[in-house]
């Protein structure tokens, strides 16, 4: 198993994601794809493989930013560390 | 080059392309001549039958669709001989004229004023004096630069924007370096990247031949009022963890690399010139492939996170995965395992060399995952119901 549990495509994206299963409450060194650290976060939900979590507190209605683009707009506030997917972010496109 | 410099080898067609498979096939021309197709392929050992639901009162370019597709099928270099039936003759004619302008063996058998049992034995003589003769095409030394590939991603999730689709954009960037064609697409899953599609045209043209490509279906889907919540992203990218269409073509555009794009095709048309062409196409896998190998692509890269099992009857599908849970749950269906790149144990260009190692394989002839499970999912597109 890697050293570091997620991983980011730009360093200040909004989400980083689980390259493993995480369990609530854990510490998580996350890194960019090009091996640069990012930082440790605590994610405090369970986020499954594959799945984001939030590295920053971002509010209800703001753009939630991965490759350095928007991927859609938050529909409720994502605490920093929490799940984000479905249930909080929402197409921009499709809207 | 191959990372290895491995020598591949294929099968020169008499019109110069170049295959790296050799089958003969029986193509139906409609529904109702898929019996006697599989009938010839019960009798005759190595003749594969293309069997299909449609052919029969289709019209205007939805029509020219099916035609396309099953002429291109047959025109595809991994295609040594074609036979073609149909219930009447003169669609069977037009199929069979228009793979025939390849060069090779191709015969059509039409099944009125004889029924199935005649035309099936008419048809299984003329199969095995293919067979035969397909038997003793040989294996030639090719050039990387001479296949035409296909990429297109299914079962997508966050691992394919992270690693197998740059990983598939480095192969195809080495690819088209040596002169190779390629083709991607899916116009509905570029939706949240079109501007980074269009901004790596050759041309202005080329350009904005893809922006209204695809804005006509964006347009086409709100015509019929419905949307493409909920199917696109789908249950399976969503179980994966991908949140929006706009996550997921970032992600799937990823498979472009940094090549130019030298042209828009229509569905199942062949590309003109080498170098990286995008193909108006659905996302849905078997549809999509069917395309890419009508349009003449001999092997396709498909990247899957939750694990796609979709093959083709006629090209290799090689399935590259970084998800470590689906290689881990689903290893049969996996040629190329690169979740090394999660863990940074491997860079883009380590990955990229042992994709081109395993195609390589694949090329000179070692079944794909898909293939060794007969996933032969030959499916044709349609565009609107028949009259």
């Amino acid at each position: 198993m890697a050293e570091h549990g997620a991983l980011m495509h730009e360093a200040g994206d909004d989400v980083a994601v689980a390259i493993q299963d995480l369990a609530a409450g854990s510490k998580i060194k996350v890194m960019t794809i090009e091996g640069q650290e990012v930082g440790i976060f605590t994610v405090v939900q369970d986020i499954p493989l594959g799945h984001k979590f939030a590295t920053r507190d971002i509010p209800e209605g703001e753009e939630v930013t991965k490759y350095g683009r928007t991927i859609g707009r938050a529909t409720q506030a994502i605490p920093r560390g929490a799940h984000a997917h479905t249930q909080n972010i929402k197409s921009v496109r499709w809207a | 080059m191959m990372a290895n410099d491995m020598k591949l080898t294929g099968y020169r067609r008499e019109n110069g392309r170049v295959g790296v498979r050799n089958y003969v096939v029986v193509i139906p021309v409609d529904d109702i001549s898929n019996a006697a197709a599989e009938g010839v392929s019960y009798l005759i050992r190595d003749v594969m039958a293309l069997t299909h639901p449609y052919g029969r009162l289709q019209f205007g370019e939805d029509l020219d669709l099916t035609f396309d597709t099953l002429i291109g099928t047959g025109r595809n270099p991994n295609v040594a001989a074609a036979i073609v039936i149909g219930i009447e003759p003169k669609w069977t004619d037009q199929i069979a004229d228009g793979i025939a302008e390849t060069g090779k063996p191709v015969a059509g058998f039409s099944i009125e004023r004889y029924g199935d049992l005649k035309t099936i034995e008419m048809a299984s003589r003329e199969a095995m004096e293919l067979v035969q003769w397909a038997s003793e095409r040989p294996r030639e030394p090719i050039e990387l630069g001479e296949l035409m590939v296909s990429a297109k991603c299914g079962e997508s999730d966050t691992t394919l924007g992270l690693a197998t689709n740059p990983t598939v954009g480095r192969v195809l960037e080495r690819m088209i370096a040596e002169g190779a064609t390629a083709i991607f697409g899916e116009t509905t899953e570029v939706t949240g990247g079109e501007d980074l599609i269009a901004a790596q045209a050759a041309t202005p043209e080329v350009a904005q031949a893809f922006m209204k490509t695809f804005q006509d279906y964006q347009d086409f889907v709100i015509s019929t009022g419905a949307d493409l919540m909920g199917s696109q992203p789908t249950q399976g990218n969503i179980r994966g963890g991908l949140t929006t269409i706009e996550e997921k073509a970032m992600g799937n555009i990823q498979k472009m690399g940094r090549n130019k794009l030298v042209s828009v095709l229509k569905p199942a048309e062949a590309p003109k010139e080498p170098g990286l062409h995008f193909m108006d196409s659905s996302s849905a896998a078997a549809e999509m492939v069917t395309l890419c190998a009508a349009g003449g692509s001999v092997l396709h890269l498909f990247t899957t996170g939750q694990g796609n099992i979709i093959g083709n009857p006629i090209i290799p599908v090689m399935k590259l995965c970084a998800n470590p849970l689906t290689v881990e749950t689903m290893a049969e269906h996996i040629d190329v395992d690169l979740t090394g790149i999660l863990r940074l144990e491997m860079t883009l260009d380590q990955a990229a060399d042992k994709v081109m190692e395993v195609m390589g394989h694949i090329v000179n002839g070692r079944l794909t995952a898909a293939e060794a499970l007969r996933h032969n999912e030959f499916v044709l597109t349609k565009l609107y119901r028949s009259a």
